[in-house]
Protein backbone atom coordinates (compact mmCIF):
# COMPACT_ATOMS: atom_id res chain seq x y z
CA UNK A 1 0.00 0.00 0.00
CA UNK A 2 1.18 3.56 -0.59
CA UNK A 3 2.59 5.45 2.36
CA UNK A 4 1.04 8.72 3.51
CA UNK A 5 3.28 11.29 5.23
CA UNK A 6 1.78 13.95 7.48
CA UNK A 7 3.39 17.17 8.67
CA UNK A 8 2.68 20.05 11.01
CA UNK A 9 -1.01 20.53 11.75
CA UNK A 10 -1.95 17.52 9.58
CA UNK A 11 0.34 15.28 11.62
CA UNK A 12 -1.02 16.70 14.85
CA UNK A 13 -4.65 16.20 13.81
CA UNK A 14 -3.98 12.62 12.74
CA UNK A 15 -1.79 11.75 15.70
CA UNK A 16 0.73 10.00 13.46
CA UNK A 17 3.42 11.15 11.05
CA UNK A 18 3.21 8.22 8.67
CA UNK A 19 0.65 5.58 7.75
CA UNK A 20 0.01 3.11 4.95
CA UNK A 21 -3.43 3.31 3.38
CA UNK A 22 -5.18 1.61 0.48
CA UNK A 23 -5.87 3.42 -2.76
CA UNK A 24 -5.02 3.37 -6.43
CA UNK A 25 -4.84 7.13 -6.81
CA UNK A 26 -4.02 10.12 -4.62
CA UNK A 27 -7.66 11.00 -4.03
CA UNK A 28 -8.43 7.51 -2.72
CA UNK A 29 -5.50 7.58 -0.30
CA UNK A 30 -6.50 11.01 0.99
CA UNK A 31 -10.12 9.93 1.28
CA UNK A 32 -9.08 6.89 3.32
CA UNK A 33 -7.05 9.16 5.57
CA UNK A 34 -10.02 11.48 6.06
CA UNK A 35 -12.20 8.56 7.09
CA UNK A 36 -9.54 7.27 9.44
CA UNK A 37 -8.50 10.51 11.11
CA UNK A 38 -11.73 12.48 11.28
CA UNK A 39 -13.15 15.90 10.41
CA UNK A 40 -10.38 18.07 11.85
CA UNK A 41 -7.85 16.25 9.71
CA UNK A 42 -10.15 16.41 6.70
CA UNK A 43 -10.46 20.17 7.14
CA UNK A 44 -6.70 20.61 7.16
CA UNK A 45 -6.50 18.61 3.95
CA UNK A 46 -8.79 21.17 2.28
CA UNK A 47 -6.22 23.92 2.87
CA UNK A 48 -3.24 21.72 2.04
CA UNK A 49 -1.54 20.59 -1.10
CA UNK A 50 -0.79 16.98 -1.90
CA UNK A 51 2.57 15.79 -3.13
CA UNK A 52 3.45 12.45 -4.67
CA UNK A 53 7.10 11.47 -4.23
CA UNK A 54 8.01 15.10 -3.73
CA UNK A 55 6.01 16.64 -6.55
CA UNK A 56 2.65 18.37 -6.48
CA UNK A 57 0.04 16.30 -8.31
CA UNK A 58 -3.60 16.24 -9.31
CA UNK A 59 -5.96 14.08 -7.22
CA UNK A 60 -6.35 11.53 -10.00
CA UNK A 61 -2.63 10.76 -10.10
CA UNK A 62 -2.16 6.98 -9.80
CA UNK A 63 -0.21 5.57 -6.87
CA UNK A 64 1.48 2.25 -6.26
CA UNK A 65 2.79 0.32 -3.30
CA UNK A 66 6.16 2.06 -3.30
CA UNK A 67 4.81 5.58 -3.64
CA UNK A 68 4.91 8.27 -0.98
CA UNK A 69 1.98 10.66 -0.73
CA UNK A 70 2.40 13.73 1.51
CA UNK A 71 -0.10 16.21 2.95
CA UNK A 72 1.55 19.64 2.78
CA UNK A 73 -0.27 22.18 4.97
CA UNK A 74 0.51 25.88 4.52
CA UNK A 75 4.23 26.22 5.09
CA UNK A 76 5.81 28.57 7.62
CA UNK A 77 9.57 28.23 7.38
CA UNK A 78 11.97 31.11 7.79
CA UNK B 1 36.20 24.92 6.67
CA UNK B 2 32.83 25.26 8.38
CA UNK B 3 31.97 22.84 11.10
CA UNK B 4 29.89 19.91 9.93
CA UNK B 5 26.18 20.20 10.41
CA UNK B 6 24.72 17.29 12.28
CA UNK B 7 22.14 14.98 10.78
CA UNK B 8 18.51 15.92 10.78
CA UNK B 9 16.23 14.98 13.62
CA UNK B 10 12.74 15.89 12.44
CA UNK B 11 10.82 14.23 9.67
CA UNK B 12 11.94 11.48 7.38
CA UNK B 13 15.69 11.43 6.87
CA UNK B 14 17.18 10.06 3.71
CA UNK B 15 20.86 9.44 3.17
CA UNK B 16 21.02 12.09 0.48
CA UNK B 17 19.47 14.70 2.75
CA UNK B 18 21.77 13.70 5.57
CA UNK B 19 24.86 14.01 3.43
CA UNK B 20 23.75 17.28 1.94
CA UNK B 21 23.57 18.78 5.40
CA UNK B 22 26.97 17.71 6.56
CA UNK B 23 29.42 19.98 4.78
CA UNK B 24 29.56 22.88 2.40
CA UNK B 25 29.31 21.71 -1.15
CA UNK B 26 32.31 21.48 -3.42
CA UNK B 27 30.10 23.47 -5.76
CA UNK B 28 28.89 27.05 -5.49
CA UNK B 29 25.87 26.40 -3.22
CA UNK B 30 25.92 25.41 0.45
CA UNK B 31 22.48 24.04 1.28
CA UNK B 32 21.35 22.18 4.34
CA UNK B 33 18.94 21.61 7.19
CA UNK B 34 20.02 20.75 10.70
CA UNK B 35 19.01 20.70 14.35
CA UNK B 36 22.28 22.37 15.30
CA UNK B 37 23.10 26.05 15.68
CA UNK B 38 23.58 27.58 12.25
CA UNK B 39 27.18 28.50 11.36
CA UNK B 40 26.70 32.12 10.29
CA UNK B 41 30.33 33.16 10.52
CA UNK B 42 31.44 30.15 8.52
CA UNK B 43 28.82 30.90 5.89
CA UNK B 44 30.24 34.36 5.33
CA UNK B 45 33.78 33.05 5.14
CA UNK B 46 32.76 30.31 2.74
CA UNK B 47 30.97 32.80 0.50
CA UNK B 48 34.03 35.04 0.25
CA UNK B 49 35.57 34.92 -3.21
CA UNK B 50 38.24 37.10 -4.85
CA UNK B 51 35.83 38.26 -7.53
CA UNK B 52 32.99 39.15 -5.18
CA UNK B 53 33.02 42.61 -3.64
CA UNK B 54 29.74 42.22 -1.78
CA UNK B 55 28.30 39.66 0.59
CA UNK B 56 24.80 39.97 2.03
CA UNK B 57 23.65 37.69 4.82
CA UNK B 58 20.08 37.46 6.08
CA UNK B 59 19.45 35.77 9.42
CA UNK B 60 15.92 34.89 10.48
CA UNK B 61 15.64 35.27 14.27
CA UNK B 62 13.04 33.82 16.63
CA UNK B 63 10.97 36.83 17.69
CA UNK B 64 9.23 37.31 21.02
CA UNK B 65 5.85 37.98 19.41
CA UNK B 66 3.81 37.31 16.30
CA UNK B 67 0.48 38.65 15.10
CA UNK B 68 -2.01 38.35 17.97
CA UNK B 69 0.46 36.29 19.96
CA UNK B 70 2.40 38.37 22.51
CA UNK B 71 5.00 36.78 24.70
CA UNK B 72 6.29 34.10 22.34
CA UNK B 73 8.74 31.95 24.28
CA UNK B 74 9.93 29.47 21.68
CA UNK B 75 9.26 27.90 18.28
CA UNK B 76 9.38 24.30 17.14
CA UNK B 77 10.28 23.74 13.50
CA UNK B 78 9.28 20.58 11.67
CA UNK B 79 10.28 19.66 8.13
CA UNK B 80 9.56 17.25 5.32
CA UNK B 81 13.23 16.53 5.51
CA UNK B 82 13.64 14.57 2.32
CA UNK B 83 12.26 17.46 0.32
CA UNK B 84 13.94 20.40 2.02
CA UNK B 85 17.28 20.15 0.23
CA UNK B 86 15.70 19.67 -3.22
CA UNK B 87 13.45 22.69 -2.65
CA UNK B 88 16.31 24.82 -1.35
CA UNK B 89 18.32 23.78 -4.39
CA UNK B 90 15.47 24.95 -6.60
CA UNK B 91 15.53 28.33 -4.85
CA UNK B 92 19.27 28.60 -5.44
CA UNK B 93 18.90 27.63 -9.10
CA UNK B 94 16.19 30.23 -9.60
CA UNK B 95 18.35 32.91 -8.00
CA UNK B 96 21.28 32.03 -10.22
CA UNK B 97 19.05 32.12 -13.28
CA UNK B 98 18.06 35.66 -12.35
CA UNK B 99 21.48 36.92 -11.16
CA UNK B 100 24.18 35.17 -13.16
CA UNK B 101 26.89 37.06 -11.28
CA UNK B 102 26.25 35.26 -8.00
CA UNK B 103 29.46 33.76 -6.69
CA UNK B 104 28.32 31.63 -3.80
CA UNK B 105 24.97 31.03 -2.15
CA UNK B 106 24.25 29.68 1.32
CA UNK B 107 20.77 28.47 2.28
CA UNK B 108 20.62 26.82 5.71
CA UNK B 109 17.55 26.15 7.83
CA UNK B 110 17.32 24.91 11.38
CA UNK B 111 14.71 22.52 12.78
CA UNK B 112 13.68 21.48 16.26
CA UNK B 113 13.07 23.75 19.24
CA UNK B 114 14.45 27.29 19.07
CA UNK B 115 14.35 29.91 21.80
CA UNK B 116 13.76 33.63 21.30
CA UNK B 117 16.85 35.20 19.79
CA UNK B 118 18.11 32.06 18.08
CA UNK B 119 18.76 31.95 14.34
CA UNK B 120 16.33 29.80 12.37
CA UNK B 121 17.53 30.47 8.84
CA UNK B 122 20.62 31.87 7.11
CA UNK B 123 20.82 33.13 3.55
CA UNK B 124 24.15 34.43 2.24
CA UNK B 125 24.86 35.64 -1.27
CA UNK B 126 28.16 36.87 -2.66
CA UNK B 127 28.34 38.86 -5.89
CA UNK B 128 30.77 41.23 -7.62
CA UNK B 129 28.66 44.26 -6.63
CA UNK B 130 26.37 44.87 -3.68
CA UNK B 131 23.14 45.41 -5.60
CA UNK B 132 22.91 41.85 -6.83
CA UNK B 133 23.83 40.48 -3.42
CA UNK B 134 21.00 42.38 -1.72
CA UNK B 135 18.49 41.42 -4.41
CA UNK B 136 19.50 37.76 -4.55
CA UNK B 137 19.44 37.36 -0.78
CA UNK B 138 15.98 38.89 -0.54
CA UNK B 139 14.71 36.73 -3.38
CA UNK B 140 16.09 33.62 -1.71
CA UNK B 141 14.58 34.22 1.72
CA UNK B 142 11.22 35.28 0.27
CA UNK B 143 11.04 32.24 -2.00
CA UNK B 144 12.28 29.89 0.70
CA UNK B 145 9.51 30.98 3.04
CA UNK B 146 6.87 30.28 0.39
CA UNK B 147 8.11 27.06 -1.14
CA UNK B 148 10.12 24.95 1.29
CA UNK B 149 8.17 22.33 3.31
CA UNK B 150 8.90 23.53 6.84
CA UNK B 151 6.37 24.32 9.57
CA UNK B 152 6.71 26.12 12.85
CA UNK B 153 4.68 25.82 15.99
CA UNK B 154 4.61 28.87 18.23
CA UNK B 155 4.34 28.81 22.00
CA UNK B 156 3.34 32.12 23.51
CA UNK B 157 1.96 33.48 26.77
CA UNK B 158 -1.56 32.20 26.20
CA UNK B 159 -1.09 29.02 24.25
CA UNK B 160 0.60 27.05 21.54
CA UNK B 161 -0.37 26.59 17.91
CA UNK B 162 0.92 26.41 14.36
CA UNK B 163 1.85 29.60 12.62
CA UNK B 164 -1.20 31.26 11.09
CA UNK B 165 -2.13 30.54 7.47
CA UNK B 166 -2.41 33.36 4.98
CA UNK B 167 -2.61 31.76 1.56
CA UNK B 168 -0.93 29.54 -0.94
CA UNK B 169 1.51 29.79 -3.72
CA UNK B 170 2.35 27.67 -6.73
CA UNK B 171 5.36 26.08 -8.29
CA UNK B 172 5.86 28.93 -10.77
CA UNK B 173 6.75 31.19 -7.86
CA UNK B 174 10.22 29.72 -7.73
CA UNK B 175 10.91 30.81 -11.26
CA UNK B 176 9.37 34.25 -11.17
CA UNK B 177 9.33 35.40 -7.59
CA UNK B 178 5.69 36.28 -8.26
CA UNK B 179 3.94 35.32 -5.06
CA UNK B 180 0.45 33.89 -5.20
CA UNK B 181 -2.46 35.69 -3.64
CA UNK B 182 -4.20 33.03 -1.70
CA UNK B 183 -5.79 30.59 -4.08
CA UNK B 184 -5.06 26.97 -3.53
CA UNK B 185 -3.46 25.13 -6.39
CA UNK B 186 -2.42 21.54 -6.79
CA UNK B 187 0.76 22.67 -8.50
CA UNK B 188 2.38 24.14 -5.45
CA UNK B 189 2.42 24.37 -1.74
CA UNK B 190 0.69 26.58 0.73
CA UNK B 191 2.39 29.34 2.60
CA UNK B 192 1.97 31.56 5.61
CA UNK B 193 3.25 34.99 6.44
CA UNK B 194 5.36 35.42 9.51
Amino acid sequence: MPRLLLFGPAREAAGVSSVTLPGHDVAAVISAAGAKFGPQFAHIVTISNIWLNGDAVEPDAPVGDDDEVAVIPPVSGG
Amino acid sequence: MPSPLSPLVVGTVTESARNAALLPSDGPNWIGVTADELPVDQAVKWATLPGCGGIVTFCGIVRDHSEGRPGVTHLEYEAYTEQVVPRLSAVAAAARAQWASIGRLVLLHRVGRLEVGEISVVVTASTPHRGEAFAAAQFCIDTLKHTVPIWKRETWAEGSDWSVCAGTTNADDIGTGDIGTGESTPDGISRVHQ
